[in-house]
């Protein structure tokens, strides 16, 4: 069953999974299918999903924006939106294949898209914040509609079944990228919605989620004040908008956005030198309201690699393991060995440690 | 002079048996409830000089004293209550003014009382504050919207921030409403506690100047006792416009407790009344608040946040909002349950609203109009534990005052005598002898274990709620559910009724 839009938070536990070429190189969807499939009892086949990034080289240029659909006329509608507000040079089915545990999916959608270039010069803004406030407004105001993803040449494949049902029916196999991660969930109390699988997206950003924000409440009234608005009852969606705020809005660097999101303990900053220590202090200070409380574990997914970070006292879960090639990070320790039986390294980062995999010559998510 | 109406409120019951006529009620008593009565040669009582203070049932040896409400039964009227009849016969008497003192102790609905906490249960751990880290630090003063770097990509400076161990403050107490022996207490427990505490707009003795990192410096419409070393003597400075108590009206010390040292540092005449303007005749508009900010900032070369004090009163939402643009730092809103040295009663009891509702209006105002992460938000009026704490905190202050709850650990008893000078427990007078009561060393260590206390508290209901750092906190909502409130009181408070 599709399911609909829930009017209070969900909470769930999961599983995730990442892999990163850091030489770029694509490969096909089956390994990160096999990771998450292993860990199955991590999740309860009320939501799985990817994301791919490097997918549609021949696209490159183009937002990807996927969709879901309830019904035609709420397509309609955002086709009429969409037509008004962008260049459309591609709108197709995405394909997928009949699965038998899959049921009852919605329409779904995806469209290459360019800003339309007078629109765009007229709203005064970046073509970014063009496409990230479209996004929102169709999320908050089109009935019936779930832009599943917005970025350029990088889509997220979701739904309500089991991670390796779900790549299944979307033949990932068939899909090649240089950074996939994947997501296995366990809702509490639901009976699953397509749009509430991870991973949540906006523009480039997808983040994959394990865990619970105790802080969401104070998260997501501190993202209003940007004009973020939390519509999806997920704590995976105010992850998302806080760094789409800090990293792209205020133009942060990651290790900066990393230290108000998982912000170093007092008792650390005070052993820290005064150069660092007021950094930390001035970053807490300002942006106390994004720190994220509660146990998670995440994967944001760019185009230029990944960042992976447990909360800072690690209430869930984190592995990661490089070879010469590849950096994984996982759930279990299992989930990587099963695609990589002998990494060259494999550690379990602290609590709070940033994960940094990125492509090589690139600076900085 | 015609007959005195006036009924005792207090009936003194000695025990005869037990009392060995010691004499310790009759010293202790600054009203002269007690005597020796040298005919029946036994002690006796004049009930009605008793306040209710309990100096003698706490200090009596033997445990002869009781003190009960004076058993007066007018005929039963709920209109025409024995409340209302005795304040028309004190003004009948003296033509003035009821005055009072503490916060406002009519029955009305605590707003505090009707909201529940959250906790966490499987989905999401609960955190145990005795073996994982719990931070409470707070960090009060304006905050630009976001971090900036220089171009060697050093982070800048951030404007000026008062950094607080708890969410805690001692709320504004002059000298001169209280003795120098409180403030002594406050303000060394405020330096050993990492918080702050307000002079009030008593001006600073010179013996509190050693505590003045920790000191918030009060400009009031009095500005008794402000100078330029005065300002620039605390760490942060805050014009009072109102208070809780009192929304409208300036500050009244009166005269009896304006002695040689109160007369020295407020810079008036000895045994005058301190009256404050009800405005500051600088400030007639929100304009005239940003010069007073301003100035202040000039005169302190803009190394001290300004906080402005108001009175939660109607409008306080479009208010803070007006403060919030007109360059405050800090706001501190004081709800009409917040106390006071001295008040007139008809004030206190009947003008503002409660701190719940306003504390909610303006955060979310402010929200509205993104101001709420520039500015910091203090309440005040009235706080009385740890959980209250929490519940301010999730509403969506910083930080909060605490006054009354402090005097308590130091010994006040809550009979609202503030305004007659004549406090038994040395905290709200100037008689020297009372004073002396006090032994400040004692009162650190009680208020100090009084903010321990809470501040364990505050840590494990935090834990309980699957969060390790007050921010986290602040502003959130979802940690709370009403009970028993209408559909209006829930929109404005912002939280959904237990249940949902």
């Amino acid at each position: 069953m599709r399911g609909s839009r829930p009017t209070e938070k969900i909470m769930s536990g999961c599983a995730i999974s990442g892999i990163l070429n850091r030489r770029g190189k694509c490969f096909s969807g089956k390994e990160i299918m096999d990771s998450i499939a292993l860990m199955h009892d991590r999740s309860n086949g009320l939501g799985g999903g990817f994301a791919a990034y490097g997918i549609y080289p021949d696209h490159k240029d183009e937002y990807a924006i996927h969709m879901f659909y309830d019904d035609l006329e709420a397509k309609e509608k955002v086709d009429y939106f969409l037509n008004r507000h962008f260049v459309i040079l591609v709108s197709e089915k995405i394909p997928t294949r009949e699965v038998e545990a899959i049921n009852n999916p919605p329409i779904i959608w995806r469209y290459f898209v360019r800003p339309d270039e007078r629109k765009l010069s007229e709203s005064g803004l970046e073509e970014d914040e063009y496409v990230a406030q479209s996004v929102m407004n169709i999320n908050a105001n089109y009935r019936g509609a779930f832009v599943v993803s917005s970025g350029k040449n990088m889509g997220v494949f979701k739904g309500v079944g089991y991670p390796e049902d779900i790549g299944e029916f979307y033949k990932l196999e068939e899909y090649e990228a240089y950074l996939w991660t994947a997501h296995g969930r366990f809702p509490t109390n639901t009976p699953g919605w397509w749009g509430g699988a991870h991973p949540f997206t906006l523009l480039d950003w997808s983040i994959v989620h394990n865990g619970e924000i105790s802080s969401y409440g104070a998260n997501k009234r501190y993202l209003e004040m940007f004009d973020y608005k939390c519509t999806m009852q997920t704590d995976t969606e105010a992850i998302t908008y806080l760094f789409d705020l800090m990293l792209r809005k205020h133009n942060l660097p990651l290790e900066v956005a990393v230290k108000a999101v998982a912000a170093p303990l007092w008792s650390e900053v005070e052993r820290m030198d005064d150069e660092e220590a007021k950094l930390v202090k001035s970053i807490r200070a300002v942006y106390g309201s994004a720190l994220l409380n509660g146990p998670f574990s995440i994967i944001l997914g760019h185009k230029d690699g990944f960042l992976a970070l447990n909360d800072r006292i690690k209430l869930r879960p984190l592995v990661v393991a490089e070879d010469e090639e590849r950096t994984y990070v996982a759930s279990e320790e299992a989930a990587i060995r099963e695609i990589c039986s002998k990494p060259e390294k494999l550690w379990s980062p602290r609590g709070g440690e940033p994960v940094i995999g990125l492509l090589e010559g690139r600076s900085g998510v | 002079m015609s007959l005195n109406y006036n009924n005792p409120e207090f009936v003194i019951e000695r025990d005869q048996d037990k009392c060995i006529e010691c004499r310790v009620c009759a010293r202790q008593c600054a009203n002269e409830a007690h005597f020796y009565d040298e005919d029946l040669e036994r002690m006796r009582e004049e009930d009605i000089n008793c306040v209710n203070c309990h100096r003698c049932v706490t200090l009596c040896p033997t445990n002869a004293l009781v003190i009960k409400e004076y058993p007066l039964e007018y005929k039963k009227n709920s209109n025409w209550t024995g409340g209302m009849i005795s304040n028309i016969q004190k003004q009948a008497n003296t033509g003035g003014i009821l005055l009072t003192g503490m916060g406002n102790p009519t029955d009305k609905k605590i707003y505090w009382d009707h909201i529940l906490l959250n906790a966490s249960q499987v989905t999401n751990p609960s955190i145990d504050p005795l073996r994982e880290p719990m931070e409470l630090k707070t960090i009060l003063g304006r905050k630009p919207d976001k971090v900036e770097f220089d171009e060697e990509g050093k982070v800048k400076d951030l404007p000026p921030q008062l950094e607080l161990e708890t969410p805690i403050m001692f709320g504004a107490m002059s000298f001169g409403s209280i003795s120098i022996n409180a403030c002594k207490s406050l303000a060394q427990a405020a330096n050993e506690m990492g918080m702050m505490y307000n002079t009030g707009e008593g001006g600073l003795h010179e013996d509190l100047y050693p505590y003045k990192d920790r000191t918030i410096v009060q400009v009031a419409s009095g500005r008794f006792g402000v100078h330029q070393e005065y300002l620039n003597a605390g760490a942060a400075i805050e014009i009072k416009i109102g208070q809780g108590a009192k929304p409208g009206i300036g500050g009244h010390l009166p005269g009896e407790k304006v002695g040689e040292e109160v007369s020295k540092t407020r810079m008036i005449p000895k045994g005058t009344d301190a009256i404050s303007p009800a405005p500051h005749h600088d400030i007639y508009s929100i304009e005239d608040l940003r010069q007073l900010i301003y100035a202040l900032k000039e005169a302190t070369n803009y190394e001290k946040p300004v906080s402005v004090k108001i009175a939660a009163v109607h409008n306080v939402a479009a208010i803070a909002s007006g403060i919030a643009s007109a360059g405050a730092d800090i706001i501190a809103i004081d709800g009409y349950r917040g106390g006071t040295g001295a008040a007139p009663t008809m004030i206190r009891d009947n003008v503002g609203i409660p701190i719940e509702l306003a504390l909610a209006a303006v955060d979310s105002r402010l929200r509205e109009q993104s101001l709420r992460n520039k500015v910091s938000l203090v309440v005040s009026g009235s706080i009385r534990n740890s959980a209250d704490i929490v519940k301010a905190v999730a509403l969506g202050a910083d930080a909060v005052y605490v006054a009354s709850a402090a005097l308590i650990a130091l010994g006040c008893h809550m009979c609202q005598k503030c305004y007659t000078g004549k406090c038994n427990w040395g905290i709200a007078t100037q008689n020297p002898e009372l004073v002396k009561r006090l032994n400040p060393e004692i009162g650190v260590e009680r208020v100090k274990n009084l903010i321990e206390g809470w501040s364990h508290e505050i840590k494990e209901i935090l834990g309980g709620m699957g969060i390790n750092a007050l921010e986290s906190l602040r502003g959130n909502r979802l940690m709370l559910r009403g009970i028993d409130l209408t559909e209006k009181e829930l929109e404005i408070l912002g939280i959904k009724h237990a249940g949902e």
